[in-house]
């Protein structure tokens, strides 16, 4: 399964590394998850394989292709992007927050969307379960309604890697949880799925395969179950913490600071 | 809605600026106006009407009436470009001190003694401030869009100052008059070659803005959202910018600092048909030019031989109509 290929990748601001020589893989048809504590250079390093920011060096490849190669356009058609929250105070419908998803796909001479984008649109709210939202407001909708439908509009970009950035924190439990539902179907589906957590009993329970990112370079990668152990939650979040077999998997339970 | 909508307002502005043409100390009827109109472009050979009456349409009120329509429609563009790109609802089009520095170069050039020239010192000094927040910006770190308001409010205060201290100083009677006629924002006077320079600036600067509309939609989630939807969000925002600074010095130059119309207008029409900028940028317009005609024929007429600064009237009018709007609309505000 070939998926985001991370190498190698560096950013550094004013002299200091945020990411260094970062490498990991993100499976097609997983959901991969990228933890690690505060300033571990995780939104800095989701922010370069969205193309927000140029790597110094380094590649990032999708499916074989050289995503920091390619195209504003041809790039958001691929991938798409979900932040922590986004709001806004413009007045816009939810189906309208939804068909900015199209603007990659869409020439700016044209002056509407056509009937395939409208289809598009409104078959990506189904997906998440909005669509009886579609005329709202988008600032009527509760927080995690919200970024319910910021996930829709990024599926009708039609990507094939689709990045989120801590997409729960600002959810009560039930949201994240149908967010994180909704990823994996999104991934059995086929697509690529990369997102920044914090709660790693989230990640241990919804996550395929996990990047542990410490001080800008990855320490550990692989399934969850073998790669949160206690010595690495120790060091690389400095807390005791023992793992427990739950009914649906290992728990984490912390105990203290280390 | 939409078709009906364009269709309803077109006709309204055709209405409203044959109407306006026909207001003022001579009384003159919608045909005489139109008749008037097709002489002069040719497609009535033998017009009925009299050289004087001719005059008064053709020469007089026409070009008014089409300078203010501009005026209007320019100043809302640039308003809701603004307001899209800066993320606030407060901005307008003279933000990043256009107003204060065409103030400060028309002002100038009253006292200097060369009154007409001051859509020149206008244009100049607009673009000048806008120059000069824009380098402070840059020298700052970089010319992100907060950086550039900062810089924008202390070249308009320095600008105003400055303005302030020359009327204070130098402009005595006529000169003082004119000074505040122009700063708070009059056609009068406006004749064909101020008219066509609106309507220039208009057929340049627009499309380039109307084009940009779906790119400004994708900043309703701010900048990293636009740009990971592929908008080139650099050059959106300079191209913008530079489109709207150069609309807005134009206005400025002909109808002085004409207030309200450019805040305002947007934030009615958003209300009334929402954010998307396909739909908010050309109704904007067309709303913003029956608004300005409005205004400034009743700022010619109302206190008739008097003229009132059409500054005021849009403020005047546009105040309780917007407080209106607000009322009508406060479920979804």
């Amino acid at each position: 399964m070939e998926g985001l290929k991370v190498a190698r990748v560096n950013i550094s601001r004013g002299g200091k590394g945020i990411v260094v020589d970062a490498a990991f893989s993100a499976p097609a048809g997983k959901v991969t998850g990228l933890v690690g504590p505060n300033g571990a250079g995780k939104s800095t390093l989701i922010s370069a394989i969205v193309g927000l920011e140029r790597p110094e060096a380094g590649s990032l490849a999708f499916e074989g292709a050289d995503l920091t190669a390619m195209g504003r356009r041809e790039r958001a058609a691929i991938c798409a992007y979900v932040e922590q929250s986004a709001s806004t105070e413009e007045r816009l419908g939810v189906s309208d927050v939804v068909a900015l998803g199209r603007i990659p796909h869409v020439s700016a001479w044209t002056a509407g969307l056509g009937h395939d984008d409208e289809a598009i649109v409104a078959g990506a709210l189904e997906k998440v379960g909005m669509a009886e939202f579609a005329t709202r407001q988008f600032n009527t909708l509760s927080g995690g309604e919200q970024q319910r439908v910021h996930i829709a509009r990024a599926l009708a970009q039609e990507p094939r890697l689709l990045v989120l950035d801590e997409p729960t924190s600002h959810l009560d439990i039930r949201a994240q949880l149908q967010v994180l539902h909704l990823l994996g179907d999104l991934a059995q589906a086929g697509g690529t799925v990369l997102l920044a957590l914090h709660d790693l009993n989230l990640a241990l329970r919804f996550c395929d395969w996990l990047v542990v990112l410490h001080a800008g370079g990855v320490v550990a990668e692989g399934p969850p179950a073998d790669v949160l152990g206690e010595d690495l939650l120790a060091q690389v979040y400095g807390v005791r913490a023992r793992l427990i077999g739950g009914p649906s998997g290992p728990v984490i339970v912390y105990e203290g600071t280390v | 809605m939409n078709a009906t909508a364009y269709i309803a307002l077109w006709l309204l502005l055709l209405a409203s600026a044959t109407i306006a043409v026909t207001f003022g100390p001579a009384d003159i009827s919608p045909t005489e106006v139109w008749t008037t109109i097709l002489h002069h472009l040719g497609l009535v050979p033998e017009s009925p009407v009299s050289r004087l009456r001719d005059a008064i349409v053709w020469d007089l009120r026409l070009p008014r009436v089409i300078a203010a329509m501009g005026v209007g429609a320019g100043l809302a563009l640039a308003g809701a470009v603004m307001q899209a790109l800066t993320r606030n609802p407060l901005a307008d089009p003279y933000l990043l001190g256009l107003s204060s520095g065409a103030a400060l170069g028309a002002v100038t050039l009253v006292v200097l003694g060369y009154a007409l020239f001051v859509p020149v010192g206008a244009f100049v000094g607009s673009l000048a401030a806008l120059g000069l927040a824009l380098l402070i910006a840059q020298l700052l770190g970089g010319a992100t869009p907060v950086r550039a308001i900062l810089a924008g409010i202390s070249i308009s205060a320095l600008a105003s100052a400055m303005t302030s201290f020359i009327i204070f100083w130098s402009a005595t009677g006529d000169s003082y008059r004119e000074i505040l006629s122009w700063l708070m924002g009059s056609l009068s006077g406006s004749g064909w070659p101020d008219a066509v320079l609106v309507l220039v600036s208009l057929v340049v600067c627009a499309p380039v803005m109307l084009v940009s509309a779906r790119g400004l939609d994708a900043f309703a989630f701010g900048e990293k959202s636009a740009a990971s939807l592929g908008v080139d969000v650099v050059r959106l925002r300079w191209t913008l910018l530079g489109a709207s600074a150069l609309l807005t010095g134009v206005m400025v130059a002909i109808g002085g600092a004409i207030g309200f119309v450019g805040l305002v207008v947007p934030h009615a029409v958003r209300l009334a048909v929402g954010s998307r900028h396909g739909r908010l940028l050309p109704l904007s317009m067309l709303v913003g030019a029956i608004f300005m005609l409005w205004a400034d024929t009743l700022a010619r007429t109302v206190f008739d031989p008097r003229e009132l600064p059409v500054g005021i009237v849009t403020a005047l009018v546009g105040a309780p109509a917007f407080l209106l709007i607000l009322m009508r609309f406060r479920r979804v505000t």
